[in-house]
């Protein structure tokens, strides 16, 4: 198929450079499907009794794992198939990604329709976690290509739409249930055939609208800095090399522990507005509160990563750790006064620098490492994120049980986890700070990169 | 003449492309909001 080939995708003159956003922005908006995955835990449940869960219905344990599954090949698909994203090209790579997610969801139908969890395990986690994977990397490097003046922003333009997919996903999936379920069915299977095809035609839009510049191209009116800043270089450094220098692992610190602090708490939002907060915030609105959360993890990934741009990566972490550690230091205070509107503001502000974290994480290591494979690279640190995502959660859940255990009254349960969490951020602070440029040693050399053909 | 044909043909590209991606992620935001907007009811 030469039509996915990385020499058929070269712009042709007076190409639009702003038409490669929304391509990037057709996979992350699919694929941030993710997040809103557990819509259809409760109606999963109930598969075989319609109404209420029969003994021979899947447990909401059992389905946890759909979501657990997915993210974990996420991230080994990102890490494993970097370098095949680099060398292929975005549309190539977006093509697998569309098949991958399209595909998950109509194994999983299938898995419904035979009542085989496992098959759904294989279709959204495994297949689909590829799609995933694959999805998320796939425009990175193209992005940082296009936009050498503004990688920051482009790149968050991007990974602001995987925050984003979820607010599409959440209504859509939804409206999809309703309108395939009758008195003696639950329309489950039907939502996800429908949302396999329309995400694989979704996708395949992006891939068709993609682009890489011609080799030397450059935004009108362009000039590289004459004097390269100390912190960006203008090198490469080739993707396994990158996992050699203490950078990448300053920066996987980094990410992993921003992503862990942020975490623990999105996935607890709701309960935790109501028990610190007993009677003043309902149900209902701590349903609001965790819209209003999405709203600015997904708003801080455009905001945070086109700031750096202005004031520089490490000091966009910076930013991150100092108000980060001030923030959760104050959100005891904010229980123990009462102030439901200083906890809001608080958790907002968090929530926005946890998304900019991840939007800004790809320029950073753009700065380090260079444009040649910063999508391989990339790939490879997307695993802090799994790792975030196993350990955020349980650290808030398992200090606050054991502070429950303790006899400490539930509206004070999370003052520990807070001041942890600030703890973690400090952390977070000192590996910035050791972040230098890289030493000369592990960029890549002229000769050695045109003997092995992988000059740009 | 080219570069104008070629510039109005970009303009409606992106128009589209910014639309196709613009307007359910739009959909998706003023959904959230009003939902939101309960907890300050």
């Amino acid at each position: 198929m030469s039509f996915l080939d990385k020499q058929h995708t070269i712009a042709p003159p007076g190409y639009s450079r702003w038409l490669i956003p929304p391509a990037a922005l057709c996979i992350h908006l699919c694929i941030g499907q993710a997040y809103a995955f557990s819509v259809f835990n409760l109606p999963m449940t109930r598969l075989l009794g319609i109404t209420t869960s029969t003994p021979d219905d899947w447990k909401l344990t059992d389905l946890g794992w759909i979501f657990s599954i997915g993210i974990f090949f996420l991230g080994a698909s990102a890490a494993l198939l970097g370098r095949w994203v680099e060398d292929g090209g975005p549309r190539r790579a977006m093509f697998a990604a569309a098949c991958c997610f399209g595909g998950g969801f109509i194994v999983s139908a299938f898995g419904v329709y035979i009542h085989n969890i496992w098959v759904v395990y294989l279709g959204y986690g495994v297949i689909g976690g590829f799609g995933l994977g694959l999805g998320y990397i796939s425009p990175v490097s193209t992005l940082i290509k296009w936009f050498p003046d503004r990688p920051g922003m482009a790149t968050g333009m991007a990974i602001m739409g995987f925050g984003g997919g979820a607010f599409i996903a959440s209504p859509l999936s939804v409206w999809l249930m309703a309108r395939f379920s009758t008195p003696t069915h639950i329309g489950v299977m039907e939502s996800f055939i429908a949302l396999g095809i329309i995400y694989f035609c979704f996708m395949m839009v992006g891939s068709i609208i993609v682009r890489i510049p011609a080799p030397g191209w450059k935004p009108e009116g362009y000039v590289a800095p004459a004097q390269p800043k100390k912190l960006v270089t203008t090198r490469n450094v080739y993707v396994y090399q990158a996992l050699k220098t203490p950078q990448f692992w300053l920066i996987w610190w980094i990410l992993c522990l921003n992503v862990t602090a942020g975490i623990g708490v999105l996935g607890q939002a709701s309960a935790m507005s109501q028990e610190m907060f007993p009677g003043k915030v309902s149900v209902t609105a701590a349903a609001g509160f965790v819209g209003l959360m999405s709203l600015f993890n997904m708003m801080g990934r455009f905001f945070w990563a086109s700031t750096s741009d202005i004031i520089g990566r490490k000091n966009t972490y910076f930013c991150f750790f100092v108000i980060g550690m001030v923030l959760y230091s104050l959100v005891p205070t904010t229980g123990a006064i009462g102030s439901v509107t200083g906890f809001v503001l608080c958790f907002l502000v968090i929530i926005s620098m946890y998304g900019g974290g991840f939007a800004t994480v790809p320029a950073y290591l753009k700065d380090m490492f260079g444009t040649r494979y910063v999508g391989a690279i990339h790939g490879m640190l997307i695993t802090a994120w799994s790792m975030a995502g196993i350990f955020g959660p349980v650290l808030v859940n398992y200090i606050r049980q054991y502070q429950i255990d303790h006899g400490v009254p539930k509206a004070d349960a999370y003052n520990v986890t807070m001041y942890v969490m600030a703890g973690l951020l400090v952390i977070g602070f000192f590996c910035n700070l050791f972040v230098k440029a890289v030493h000369e040693r592990h960029y890549m050399k002229h000769e050695r990169a045109d003997a092995m053909g992988m000059a740009d | 003449m080219a570069t104008k044909d070629q510039s109005s043909g970009n303009g409606l590209k992106l128009l589209l492309a910014w639309g196709f991606v613009g307007i359910p992620l739009a959909w998706g935001v003023i959904e959230t909001i009003n939902n939101a907007m309960k907890l300050f009811q």
